[in-house]
């Protein structure tokens, strides 16, 4: 569904990403992990299209992203700092998000509804909290039902039950097909729902491997502990 | 785009800044009017606010309003909408609001006041005036990832066109003054705005025959209607080249 092609992204001296490529597919979930600062982000934004690559080509569906726009219609993005403007209210945000997509589609409020977005539509987004700032983003992101989500840090900052009503609602998004692209430290987490692992160090990709397979070759029964031991034996 | 300006559009009128500074243009030019006895020097007060306050007030306005956008730009960015949208709603925005501030604070008293040439003339000027500081502050705010550094080149952008400007044509003009250099300084000030716009209201003033020869020469130049329309169309590039070079950059920046 989207293909990365030897991507690179300076900035500056700095090499973000380095060489990149990548083969994601409908119907996986992906942890893409990696220490801080590893380009984690920038390859998400590379996608997005709010990063232009240096060099290389990203495909969605076959198509070249660079000059496209129309793309991003299937993407539901959940950024890691949810930035909105600040004197505007939760409502505002929801409709004219609404009103700049001008779409019939079908609307998923599941989010809406479970995390009580209705009694918080007055609240003016700079007197939020980290975690509603989260909920706002979440609801944004599964708002139309988009065939590929990218999540960056999803339940950082979450409370355990709006992290609970959000992870059902990504296996979900899972068992409809969707193509999902989780960013997360907590591994733990999201230990039920990855499918894939892509791991990723200073721009580079390391490693892009089933789970049960990077179980099978690490000797270990979780993700977090296969890491682990993957990160220690690159260290000797 | 329409979609996008509208949102805007509501953002600048709910900041209420735009509605103090079309209050504070229409107090300076009703009192201007009422106080001086006579109108052409209500028109001169008028012409030192037309040319320092709306070109400060429109660069400084809106670059504190781009830095200030980052977020909408973000939120929107991540969805189906082209980015050059963005941009041209953002500028179309600020450029009406201010130029719709100027038209009821300046423009309305001198349609009432003063002979509907002169009036005209200092409309369009002033109009102009507004979008082009617009662009500049366009083009300083993209070029500046820091807020406060954006700001500081604004400012410096306007000082230089307000009165730097003024202060090396006028050194030139001492130190050449045995030369022949007329024809140069009307080619000087076509690069800046508000010379260009000082000179095109001074020449419908009648206050020309003060300039000397200098002034028989812009008189000879800007005063013919080839001279005028050429005005215009410089005002045009003023306006067109910043901002293009803004969407440019913008369409390439990492956000």
């Amino acid at each position: 569904m989207i293909t990365i092609e030897n991507i690179s992204k300076n900035f500056g001296k700095l090499k973000a990403l380095n060489d990149l490529n990548l083969q994601l597919n409908k119907g996986e979930c992906i942890a893409l992990i990696g220490p801080n600062g590893c380009g984690k982000t920038t390859l998400i934004k590379s996608i997005l299209g709010m990063v232009l690559p240096s060099s290389g080509t990203i495909l969605f569906n076959g198509k070249n992203i660079k000059n496209d726009n129309e793309y991003r219609r299937h993407i539901g993005y959940m950024p890691q700092i949810g930035r909105y403007p600040e004197n505007m209210t939760i409502g505002q945000v929801l409709n004219m998000i609404k009103g700049i997509r001008n779409s019939n589609e079908k609307l998923d409020t599941d989010l809406y509804n479970q995390f009580e977005i209705e009694k918080m539509l007055d609240k003016k987004m700079r007197t939020l909290s980290g975690g509603t700032t989260q909920k706002v983003s979440a609801t944004l992101a599964f708002l139309y039902e988009p065939k590929v989500l990218i999540l960056d840090e999803p339940t950082a900052g979450l409370d355990p039950i709006a992290s609970e009503i959000l992870k059902a609602k990504i296996i979900e998004a899972k068992n409809r097909g969707c193509l999902i692209l989780i960013t997360s430290h907590l591994l733990n987490e999201l230990e039920d729902v990855v499918s894939q692992v892509i791991f990723m160090q200073e721009g580079k990709l390391i490693m892009h491997k089933n789970v049960d397979e990077l179980k099978a070759a690490t000797q270990q029964k979780t993700i977090a502990r296969s890491i682990i031991h993957l990160l220690k034996a690159e260290q000797i | 785009m329409i979609r996008i300006l509208k949102y805007v559009a509501l953002d600048i009128l709910k900041n209420k800044i735009v509605i103090f500074y079309t209050i504070m243009l229409a107090l300076f030019s009703w009192s201007a009017f009422s106080l001086e006895d006579s109108t052409s020097k209500g028109v001169l007060t008028i012409l030192n606010i037309v040319l320092l306050t709306v070109p400060l007030m429109s660069i400084l306005f809106a670059t504190i309003y781009v830095y200030n956008s980052n977020e909408f730009i973000e939120l929107l960015v991540s969805h189906p909408v082209k980015r050059g949208m963005i941009w041209k709603a953002l500028f179309t925005g600020l450029s009406m609001s201010l130029v719709i501030a100027y038209l009821i604070g300046v423009g309305l008293p001198l349609l009432i006041f003063v002979d509907i040439e002169l009036a005209l003339t200092m409309i369009l000027t002033g109009s102009f005036l507004s979008v082009i500081f617009v662009a500049v502050a366009f083009l300083s705010s993209i070029m500046a990832r820091d807020k406060a550094k954006g700001i500081g080149v604004s400012i410096m952008l306007w000082l230089y066109f307000a009165l730097l400007f003024d202060a090396i044509v006028l050194f030139l003009f001492f130190q050449f003054a045995d030369y022949p250099i007329e024809k140069a300084v009307v080619m000087l000030s076509a690069l800046s705005p508000i010379d260009l716009s000082r000179i095109l209201i001074l020449l419908k003033l009648d206050v020309s025959a003060m300039l000397g020869y200098t002034g028989a020469i812009f008189k000879d130049f800007f005063g013919s209607s080839w001279g005028f329309i050429l005005s215009v169309i410089l005002l045009g590039i003023w306006v067109a080249v910043p901002f293009l070079l803004s969407l440019r950059k913008f369409k390439r920046k990492d956000l």
